[in-house]
This record gives structure tokens, C-alpha cells and sequence, in this order.
């Protein structure tokens, strides 16, 4: 057996993995929830925005969290830009054609980043990359801490965003009615293009929280896609709280798994539990609304 | 006349709501029976439950003596069942032939059988000249004429029909009537959920009348016109009292 | 003779290609024909679900591998002529279709919940075999060369072409007389109407499983096919998304639900994927990997949002107009 502070630790690491996790399922769920819609170009569009960190330090030495001014409101432009112009128009509004359409953006930017930046995995150096702080008897990773406080930052934003302002109020009349809002006025294709812009948003801010430890390399958002799609069904398709708390049970999971079973087994965990629930209980584990 | 067709006791809730509360019905063999009621009545929900759409909370649907309450849909159309639908169900992408070959195959395993069956069936309903269209072609009358055709294709002894009249135009309804009756002059016996009272009184035998979920007339089309309990249940409460005394006066 | 008549076209096709290898005698151009038809008929087997039958795999991947592992396997490990090990493969590969099947489509899932679950099947296979001893782990599974076609190893190129041809040829064959016939019939209505194919006496769960497990069966031949050519596997490429990612582009970019849409998706696709890696390669000087992907994502999208018919449907669509 291991000792309580290896299980702690495990448990602590994941909860912080867990939470980056979370905010890019919250991306997700937010699209699937408005839209209705699975984003296959979810993981692709993580590493791009992943990348596009990476070329912000490497070319004018932006540190990965001040990118976040450059990143977010880029990834929102082009998350509006994309709906707008390739997945609505493309899809015809059914839902095996978005399946498709959102599977060829994934296969365009995954292999678009391959001829840029080849397949080579790279990194960057922060001088805080290592930095640590104590807890007790625990050695806690500093970057990772920030990004747990990051996540619930965003997480209270989005969630201040969509029951204050006028367009989160009409977001979430377009999720809950969009005949009814349309009706009303609500011009549905933009509310559309908004949802998917904010989803990309979050994958920027996800990317700069992952990047001062973290790698990347083209093919880095498959390791991330199927574990937000299982966030996302365990928490309830299109719930943003059921999100929140999957990311960070998905997190223990794979670092208790991992600790078990190894690192390469550790996954299989994971992808066991999303067809589990898929298959039994496809309305969430929280009980979310199906 | 034995009864082709029981439904003994049948309730169906969705929640808090009742929308089929304890019916029982039979349909004689070799007779056109109707089932009519004012708009949230409980027909279509008692339809699916007779064509096996639906489980019915309690109850039971007997079939040639036998329970098939808890038979699934394709075992019961292999049994002589089959039913069209009131929001037509075209298979859009597949010509006329074809859509009714589909239903055509249920009899007939190989292919030449199966398309001559269709052929013949696309005959007897007036789709022939139409045949080698794409269904999505059809005008909704076409479209009504392939739910029967598709329904027939299955070789039934029981033929379920869920409005099969509505959203056509009078005179569409009155080239249809004689499509039905014919089908039951070739020995198939109906059951008709209908809308169209018209279409009722001229074509059934036996009528039952539903109204909030419960069974509250049945007889000949002729006694039923006069039943004031169906009258009120259409017009309101009092419309009975209403229309005797303006005949009288009358 | 009228019984052919329908097979008339296949035929035709076949005795075409036939002729390839005698036209392009190069070492590269063969490979790049016997692997375009080894993708052609893993996509014919995906065309059989998700063309006719509208069910979207994402992880027909699970099939490929599992043939293409269970016949290294057999030689390998066991010994087993590959001729006797490719039935027993094509069967391993059909029963995977079948537990697949018969757990996601029981569990009511379609849509984009089905392609989820199949690709993480794919995925948990992926990482099981990836770390199995029997696989080879990570090292992966080496079939031992041996020139001979008793031995399914063939020393001329044209002759392995030849054998892989016979394969997509009989495949293509198989799904015409299904379409032709009450099984396709069934699974058409199916794809456009579960509510009224039931109606008419169609199990149409049943019609499903048979259709994934004739689907997978197809799928993992291309698997054995693989293997025999290439005499080496790892998880990467037997259970790797790309081989699902290929099985579907070729018949939606060729024509859903036709007998030879996925081999023209095919032929199409790798035909225009070299051209633009040996003209981008030409003016870069050097090879960009990566760039006939970019191209297959573009021509996925534009094939969805503007010929939904694919290629095929185009084609119709010009012959209609007058000349």
C-alpha cells in the first residue's frame, strides 16, 4: 500500500489536473448544451490554441499567462468566425452533418499544425515552471495551483455572464427554447456563433494554465478529447456545474489509476467509464438534465 | 363476429397525467370499427398502445385470443398487424416501389416476389403511375396513399389507421373512401382513428367514442350521431339541451 | 446472362483495374494502388453500416486491428498458415462487430453518441493492445518473411495487388446483392425510418447487428491485407484513429450508400493526396507530412455542406443536364 501522504498527493494533483480538465469540458458542454451539437474540433482547437502560447513566447517572449490577453479574444473571434462560416452553413443543421464538419476542422487544424511545426514536441521555459509551494507536509506545483484558481475564476465569470448580462440571458433562452427565441427576436445564428466563440475562449485559457508544464506537439488535443467528451457525459450533456465536478473526478481517476496501473494504463480507466455510462446511463452520473 | 382485436382494461399515464384510463374495446373481425373523440382525447395514445408504440401502465391487448401487450412492433406486424402513421413516414430517400417493397418483403423473401407484390398493392391504392418517384415527391395526399400501400405491402389481417384522412381536401377524402372500403371488402379488417367525423359515419361499422381518457359511447355510426353524451363531449357541456330544443323549435 | 446483369458494372471495374499494375510497373506506384485498395475496402465495410444503414462509426478502427492483429498473431505466435488464419481473423473481427453492436445499439445509442462509442472502444482496444505481451506491447507484432504465396507473401508486387483486388472485387459484390436484396432493403428503411421500418416487421435491431458484423467483417479483411503487405503492426496503426478516419472519408467523399463510392472516394482521395504532397514537396524541397490531411479535412466539409451525394451524386447531378 501506499503511504497516506502519496495517496493525498495523487488525490491533490488530480483534483488540479482535474480542474483544467473541467474548464475545457465546460467549453464542451457550453456548445453542446446551446447548440446541440458534439464538437469533434474540441481537442484540435485546444492545441492550436496550445501553439499559438507556445509561438507567443518563442517569438516575443509573452509569458503564457499574459498571452491570455492575445489568446482569448483571438480564440472567441475565430470560435464565432468558424460557426459562422464553415459549421452552420456547412451542416444544414443536421446532426450527422456537424458530426462530420467539426470531425474535418479537427483533421484540417491537427494536420495543419503538422505542416508548420512537424511532429517534434516542444515546450517552454517559464522561470516559475518548477516553483513549488509547501502545504504542510505536501509539496504543491505552483502553476498548477494558479490554474486551479484560474478555472474557478472563469468558471464564476461564465456563470455571472450567463445569468446577468442580455447575451448570456438570450444564450440561455436559444438553450432552453430556440423556436420560442427566435420568435422573440433572438437572432439565433449569432447566439450560436457567441456559445461556440466563448467554448473556443475557454480552450485559450485552458492552454495558457497547461503550457508552463506542459507540452505540445500536433496531436496533443486527441489525449484531451475523449477525456472532456467523458467529462461531459458523466457530468450530463450540456451541464456546466456537472462539468465542473466531472473534470475533477475525471482528474482523481487518471492520477489514482495512473498510480495503480501505470501511466499508460491509467486512460483505459477513463475510456471505460465513458462507455459505461454512455451505454447505462447516458443522462450523467449527477443526474443532470439528459 | 368474433373479436378480432381486444383491449381489455387499458390505462396509460405519463406522470400525474391519465391520458387512457381503463378502455375496453373489441373489433369484430371483417368490420370497419372507428375511434373518435374531440382533440386530447386520448386516441393517439391509445392507438400507439394497440400498435405496440407504447407499454400501457395496466391493462391488456389481446390479439386472436392472444396477449401481445408486451409483443414488440415487427413481431406483431409478422402476426398480420400493421398500421400507418397520422405524420406520414415516408422513407425519403427510397422511389414508391421500393418504400412499399419494404413492407412487401414481411411475405415475400426474394426480390422479384417482393416487387411484383408492391407493383400490385401500388395498384390497388392508385399510386402505379407514381411508383418509380421519389417518395419525398409525393403531395401529402400521394403521401397518405403510401402509408396504406406500404401498411398493405405487409399482407395484413388487422389494419391500423392513424388519421389517415387528415390534411387532405374534401374531394381528396372522397377519392380515398373507396380505397378503404375495398380494402375491407378484401377481407382486412380496420380499425380507423379519425378526425374527420364525415369520413366516419360513412365508412364505419362499429363506432367508439373517447373523451378525456375514458370510453363513453360506442354503437352504429347512426345511434352515435345522436348520443348526446358524444355531442356534449364534441360541443361543450349543455350543446345537447342546446340543439334539441333549436330543433324544436325548429 | 441476365443474373450478372446487375453485376455488370463491378465487373467492369474490376477488370480495369486489373489492368494497373501492367500500366504502372514502378515498385511506388504499385504500393500506393494496393494500399488505396486495402483503404477502398475497409471503407466499403464502413459504407455497409454508415452508408446504408446511417449508423456513423468513428472507431471501425476496432475491426481493422483486430483483424490485422489476429492474423500476425496467428502466424506469429502460433504458427497458422496465414490462409488458415485469415477465416479465423475475419471471424474475430466480425464478433468484435458483433459485441460492439449489440452493446451500443441495445443501449438505444445513434447519432453522434454512437460514433462516440465506438471511437472509444477503438481507443481502450488502442491502449490494451498497446501494453498486451501478446501484441508485442509497444514493440508491436513482426510476421516473419517469407516469400511464397502458399505463405500469402508474394515476391512481385502486381501479384499482391492482384489477391487485394479479388478481395475489394468480392466485397463489392457481396454488398451489391445485399442492396439488391431484403437485407439492404431492411437496412435502407432503417437508416430513414426506424419508426416505420418497424412498423412493417423489421427487427431493427437485429438488422443493425448483422449489419456491424458484416460491416466489421469486411474491415478487418483490409486489416489481414494490411498486415500480409506490410508484415508489421503496432497498436498505433492497427487500432489508430486513421484507419477509422479513412474508412469514413472515402465513401462519404465517393458516394454514402453506393457499392462504388468507397473505392472511388479512395482512388480520389490518395490520387489528389500524392499530387499535392509531390507538388508541395517539389516547391519546398522536401516532404510536408500532413498536407494531403489538410486536403481530406477540406473536401470532407465541402463534400457534406455542398455534395451530399458525394462524387457519385455529382456526377448524376451533370449527367442530368442537357449536353
Amino acid at each position: 500500500m501506499y503511504s497516506p501522504e502519496i495517496l493525498l498527493t495523487a488525490v491533490l494533483n488530480g483534483l488540479m489536473t482535474g480542474a483544467v480538465y473541467a474548464l475545457i469540458a465546460v467549453g464542451l458542454t457550453l456548445v453542446y448544451g446551446v447548440l446541440h451539437i458534439i464538437n469533434f474540433a474540441h481537442g484540435a482547437t485546444l492545441t492550436a490554441a496550445m501553439f499559438a502560447v507556445y509561438v507567443l513566447h518563442a517569438a516575443f517572449g509573452l509569458d503564457p499567462y499574459l498571452a491570455m490577453a492575445v489568446t482569448v479574444p483571438g480564440f472567441f473571434a475565430l470560435g464565432y468566425a468558424v460557426q459562422r462560416l464553415v459549421i452552420g452553413p456547412a451542416s444544414h443543421g443536421d446532426d450527422g452533418n456537424i458530426l462530420l464538419v467539426t470531425l474535418g476542422l479537427a483533421i484540417i487544424i491537427e494536420n495543419a499544425l503538422l505542416v508548420v511545426f512537424r511532429s517534434d514536441t516542444r515546450s517552454i521555459d517559464v522561470p516559475y515552471g518548477f516553483a513549488v509551494i509547501e502545504v504542510g507536509p505536501l509539496f504543491l506545483s505552483l502553476p498548477r495551483v494558479i490554474a486551479v484558481f484560474v478555472v474557478l475564476l472563469v468558471a464564476l465569470l461564465l456563470w455571472l455572464f450567463l445569468a446577468r448580462s442580455t447575451t448570456g440571458q438570450a444564450i440561455r433562452a436559444v438553450a432552453k427554447e430556440k423556436m420560442g427565441a427566435a420568435l422573440v427576436g433572438i437572432d439565433v445564428g449569432h447566439i450560436y456563433a457567441v456559445t461556440f466563440g466563448l467554448g473556443a475562449a475557454c480552450l485559450a485559457v485552458a492552454a495558457s494554465l497547461l503550457m508552463p508544464t506542459f507540452l505540445v506537439n500536433p496531436r496533443i488535443g486527441n489525449a484531451f478529447v475523449l477525456v472532456a467528451f467523458t467529462i461531459v457525459v458523466l457530468g450530463g450533456m450540456g451541464s456546466i456545474p456537472g462539468a465542473l465536478l466531472g473534470g475533477l473526478f475525471i482528474g482523481v481517476v487518471e492520477s489514482l489509476s495512473g498510480l495503480f496501473m501505470g501511466e499508460s494504463l491509467g486512460q483505459i480507466g477513463i475510456f471505460l467509464i465513458f462507455i459505461l455510462v454512455l451505454l447505462f446511463r447516458p443522462t450523467g452520473l449527477f443526474g443532470a438534465k439528459a | 363476429m368474433s373479436a378480432l382485436l381486444a383491449v381489455e382494461g387499458v390505462t396509460m399515464r405519463f406522470g400525474g397525467l391519465t391520458a387512457v384510463d381503463g378502455v375496453t374495446l373489441a373489433v369484430a373481425e371483417g368490420t370497419i370499427t372507428g375511434l373518435i373523440g374531440p382533440n386530447g382525447a386520448g386516441k393517439t395514445t391509445l392507438f400507439a398502445v394497440i400498435s405496440g408504440f407504447l407499454a400501457p401502465t395496466a391493462g391488456r391487448v389481446r390479439y386472436r385470443g392472444e396477449d401481445i401487450t408486451a409483443m414488440p412492433v415487427h413481431r406483431r406486424a409478422e402476426r398480420g398487424i400493421a398500421r400507418t402513421f397520422q405524420i406520414v413516414q415516408p422513407f425519403a430517400g427510397l422511389s414508391v416501389r421500393e418504400n412499399i417493397a419494404v413492407g412487401a418483403y414481411l411475405r415475400h423473401p426474394g426480390r422479384e416476389a417482393a416487387l411484383a407484390a408492391a407493383d400490385a398493392v401500388a395498384e390497388r391504392v392508385g399510386l402505379a403511375r407514381l411508383r418509380d418517384l421519389p417518395a419525398g415527391a409525393l403531395t401529402v395526399a400521394g403521401r397518405k396513399r403510401l402509408e396504406l400501400a406500404r401498411a398493405l405491402a405487409t399482407a395484413p389481417t388487422l389494419l391500423l389507421l392513424d388519421e389517415v384522412l387528415a390534411g387532405l381536401n374534401p374531394s381528396e377524402i372522397r377519392d380515398m373512401i373507396p380505397v378503404i372500403r375495398r380494402i375491407r371488402d378484401d377481407g382486412v379488417t380496420i380499425l380507423i382513428v379519425e378526425h374527420v367525423m364525415q369520413a366516419v359515419m360513412n365508412l364505419c361499422d362499429r363506432v367508439h367514442v373517447l373523451a378525456q381518457g375514458r370510453l363513453i359511447a360506442e354503437d352504429t355510426p347512426a345511434e352515435i350521431a345522436r348520443d348526446p353524451k358524444v355531442v356534449e363531449a364534441y360541443l361543450g357541456h349543455g350543446a345537447a339541451e342546446r340543439m334539441r330544443r333549436a330543433q324544436g323549435h325548429g | 446472362m441476365s443474373a450478372l446483369r446487375p453485376y455488370r458494372a463491378i465487373l467492369l471495374a474490376l477488370a480495369l483495374l486489373a489492368l494497373l499494375p501492367v500500366l504502372f510497373t514502378t515498385g511506388t506506384v504499385r504500393n500506393f494502388l494496393i494500399f488505396t485498395l486495402i483503404v477502398a475496402l475497409a471503407a466499403q465495410g464502413w459504407n455497409l453500416l454508415g452508408g446504408y444503414g446511417g449508423q456513423f462509426s468513428f472507431g471501425h478502427a476496432s475491426f481493422f486491428g483486430t483483424g490485422a492483429y489476429a492474423i500476425a498473431i496467428l502466424q506469429a505466435r502460433a504458427g497458422l498458415n496465414p490462409w488458415l488464419a485469415l477465416p479465423v481473423a475475419v471471424a474475430l473481427g466480425a464478433l468484435a462487430g458483433a459485441v460492439i453492436g449489440t452493446l451500443a445499439f441495445r443501449a438505444r445509442l445513434r447519432g453522434s453518441y454512437f460514433a462516440l462509442v465506438t471511437l472509444a472502444f477503438a481507443e481502450v482496444l488502442r491502449i490494451v493492445a498497446n501494453v498486451l505481451p501478446i501484441t508485442g506491447g509497444a514493440a508491436g507484432t513482426l510476421i516473419r518473411l517469407n516469400v511464397d504465396p502458399l505463405n500469402f507473401q508474394f515476391a512481385d508486387r502486381a501479384h499482391f495487388y492482384w489477391v487485394t483486388l479479388v478481395f475489394l472485387g468480392a466485397a463489392m459484390v457481396l454488398v451489391r446483392a445485399l442492396e439488391r436484396g431484403r437485407f439492404g432493403a431492411r437496412l435502407v428503411a432503417v437508416r430513414e425510418n426506424e419508426d416505420a421500418a418497424r412498423a412493417l416487421g423489421v427487427d431493427v435491431l437485429r438488422v443493425k447487428i448483422v449489419a456491424i458484423t458484416l460491416s466489421a467483417a469486411i474491415t478487418a479483411v483490409a486489416g489481414c491485407l494490411y498486415a500480409q503487405n506490410f508484415l508489421y503492426l503496432d497498436a498505433a496503426i492497427a487500432y489508430g484513429p486513421w484507419i477509422s478516419v479513412e474508412a469514413l472519408l472515402a465513401p462519404i467523399i465517393g458516394g454514402l450508400g453506393t457499392v462504388f463510392g468507397p473505392l472511388i472516394g479512395a482512388l480520389v482521395l490518395h490520387g489528389l493526396g500524392e499530387l499535392t504532397k509531390v507538388w508541395i514537396g517539389a516547391l519546398t524541397g522536401g516532404s510536408v507530412p500532413g498536407i494531403d490531411l489538410v486536403l481530406f479535412g477540406i473536401l470532407l466539409i465541402a463534400t457534406v455542406g455542398f455534395a451530399p451525394r458525394g462524387i457519385l451524386g455529382l456526377v448524376a447531378r451533370l449527367r442530368m443536364l442537357p449536353a
